[in-house]
């Protein structure tokens, strides 16, 4: 007796698999995108934030700084960053994880100019660290500052960690990366008080020119009242 | 990277599609599934010997022939043929005990394998029937009669019982007791579609004639019950399985035993594969040539793949975190691991996941309902996956290595045997 080849069987059994598989394809989709929009969502609130930051400095420039708390900058960058890079790692460098890092990158100057500002003028204590890594080739020593930063940015959370993907396509990103004349052969680098920093550094060392920082921050001020007397 | 993944992905779709595979059979064949749970009356009942070939099972070997003398059927009709199998233990004075009964016969030979020890009893036989029950094995009084009812298809010409570990004592014989309530539910999807590739040891029943016309057991890579059911298919006879007839077999209870039965297992299954390769993809064999063979040797690839795969992640995993810990120390790990939906993995191979490993519990969930009636969710599901996920692989991969290797020498062999002629 021999056997009849059944192969209806074996294509309807296919088209249900691949109906699995497209399921899971969609589901899957559909959670990315939720997740790119609460990251635009966030953005939005981070850029409200900073033009509210903007013109609160601006109008209280005129008067004193008693007014200007620390509150003033976005406390969301930090969370926004985290979730970014995890998106890049698990959604893909998509055109939208892309786009919003360029966003994202831009708001982060904008914070840093900003926060400059406000901390030469009234003495807020702060600290800002520029970190410069890059996605574009495999950088072990970029993951390894990575993890310290985040650990210090936990330690001292008013400590503000400004990081830029050398790779970023976007002419701010160029010119912050023209300024403090940063090599790609030389990542990940940092820039800590102006001072500029290639390599890995421990958690410890970063801790200690942190605090150096906060002090010559909070010194900046009074030796600019002196020098205008 | 991404050719691996894709890979990844064609295994598990593969994976997915014989599990689909089974669920669309089952839905289609469902009310054929004929379950007994009363004592039956034959019309006729054909002769019918029991082959059980044994070596040092001095210990179990009374309880595997008390439950063939308890079976229902008629005392004038079954024969029972001991074959010690030149044991080193007591196992010939244990079946010697046995000799009083009418219908029980021992046999004693020198030493030369399962195989050669049922061939001697296929050499003696005088029924119409035969059959074998390995000497770790129980059976229900009901099985034998439940199992005839299938020959009155004069086409069916084996068939295979449903093997169940009787009261599991440890977790691993637990994982085990679930790996074979879903081994019922899928030999009876492949009997339906007239694919099934082994006549296991544990009380299999043939008609005579298969050995007559095709000869006795052969050494087979040490699986000679899987060997027989591909040279049943070569030649299209028809292998039933009957999910009412319980046997119930002792399992291995360490991983040690359980490795050891399972890589004689996966290297017979690959070396007969092997030898039967001409099944393949052959119309005329059907299922077993587009389904049940492709489908194992897949699930050897699939797993040895992902098992590297996964293991290849871990390791990454593990580097990282001590990475991490070098540079934050250890206080600091967890300090910042603020909980988020937002970090969930939704990539799409995490659904995926889940679809195959649903489908595998469907699986064994349909495979308990045919044999308890009813759908028994229990910890031995879930030792089954994780126990199954982590050791598998190992014996797995051991046995392709062997099969490879050997293949290997057995070509240097004859490359060796040509060049001295």
């Amino acid at each position: 007796m021999q056997k009849q080849f059944d192969w209806k069987r074996y294509v309807i059994v296919f088209f249900i698999t691949l109906g699995l598989f497209l399921t899971a394809l969609y589901i899957s989709n559909y959670f990315g995108n939720k997740k790119l929009n609460q990251l635009q969502g966030i953005q939005d609130k981070i850029s409200i934030d900073i033009l509210s930051s903007e013109t609160q400095y601006s109008l209280l420039s005129e008067l004193s700084c008693k007014n200007i708390s620390g509150s003033i900058l976005s406390g969301e960058l930090g969370e926004l960053g985290n979730k970014l890079e995890w998106s890049q790692r698990n959604i893909g460098a998509t055109d939208e994880v892309n786009y919003l890092k360029k966003y994202y990158s831009l708001l982060e100057i904008k914070d840093y100019l900003l926060s400059k500002k406000i901390s030469s003028k009234c003495g807020i204590k702060s600290a800002f660290i520029l970190y410069f890594y890059t996605t574009a080739e495999n950088c072990s020593e970029c993951e390894k500052q990575g993890i310290a930063l985040s650990a210090l940015r936990d330690k001292y959370p008013e400590l503000r960690v400004y990081s830029f993907d050398y790779s970023t396509d976007l002419s701010a990103v160029k010119a912050m990366i023209h300024i403090y004349k940063i090599q790609d052969t030389k990542l990940p680098a940092l820039v800590i008080d102006d001072e500029l920093l290639t390599g890995f550094y421990s958690i410890e060392e970063l801790e200690s020119r942190v605090k150096e920082s906060f002090k010559l921050q909070e010194i900046k001020p009074i030796d600019s009242k002196k020098n205008a007397k | 990277m991404n050719i691996l993944l894709g890979i990844v992905y064609v295994f598990i779709f593969l994976s997915v599609y014989v599990q689909v595979f089974f669920l669309v059979t089952f839905l289609e064949k469902r009310k054929y599934i004929l379950i007994r749970t009363k004592p039956i009356e034959l019309k006729e009942y054909p002769g019918v010997t029991i082959i059980v070939p044994c070596y040092n099972e001095e210990k179990t070997i009374a309880g595997t022939i008390d439950s063939l003398l308890n079976l229902d059927y008629p005392k004038d009709k079954l024969q029972i043929m001991i074959v010690d199998d030149g044991s080193k233990d007591n196992t010939w004075q244990a079946i010697q005990k046995f000799e009083k009964y009418e219908n029980v016969k021992v046999f004693h030979k020198e030493n030369g394998g399962a195989h050669t020890a049922i061939n001697l009893g296929l050499k003696k036989l005088e029924t119409p029937f035969v059959g074998r029950l390995d000497s770790d094995s129980y059976v229900d009084s009901q099985a034998l009669k439940r199992i005839m009812t299938y020959f009155d298809d004069k086409e069916t010409m084996a068939v295979a019982p449903s093997i169940i570990v009787k009261s599991p004592k440890n977790i691993l014989q637990g994982a085990q007791k679930a790996e074979y309530d879903m081994a019922v539910y899928n030999k009876k999807m492949l009997a339906f579609l007239g694919g099934i590739h082994v006549t296991p040891g544990p009380f299999s029943i043939f008609r005579k004639k298969v050995f007559d016309e095709l000869g006795p057991y052969k050494k087979a890579h040490n699986t000679e019950d899987q060997e027989i059911a591909l040279r049943m298919q070569e030649h299209h006879y028809k292998i039933e399985h009957c999910p009412d007839a319980c046997v119930y077999t002792i399992t291995p209870n360490t991983v040690k035993k359980l490795y050891r039965q399972r890589l004689r297992w996966i290297y017979g299954f690959i070396r007969n594969a092997i030898d039967y390769k001409k099944l393949f993809f052959r119309k005329k064999y059907g299922t077993i040539a587009f389904f049940t063979l492709p489908s194992g040797i897949i699930s050897v690839l699939s797993v040895i793949f992902l098992f590297i795969m996964l293991s290849c992640n871990f390791i990454n995993f593990i580097i990282h975190k001590i990475i991490q810990i070098n540079i934050v120390g250890f206080h600091y790990l967890f300090l910042s691991s603020n909980f988020d939906l937002f970090f969930f993995n939704t990539k799409t191979i995490v659904f995926i996941s889940i679809i195959l490993y649903t489908s595998v519990v469907t699986s064994l969930l349909l495979g308990r309902k045919m044999l308890e009636g009813k759908f028994r969710v229990s910890f031995d599901i879930f030792y089954f996956m994780i126990i199954y996920s982590v050791i598998a692989p190992f014996w797995i991969l051991k046995a392709l290595v062997n099969a490879v290797r050997s293949k290997e020498s057995s070509w240097i062999l004859e490359r060796e045997v040509k060049m001295a002629e």
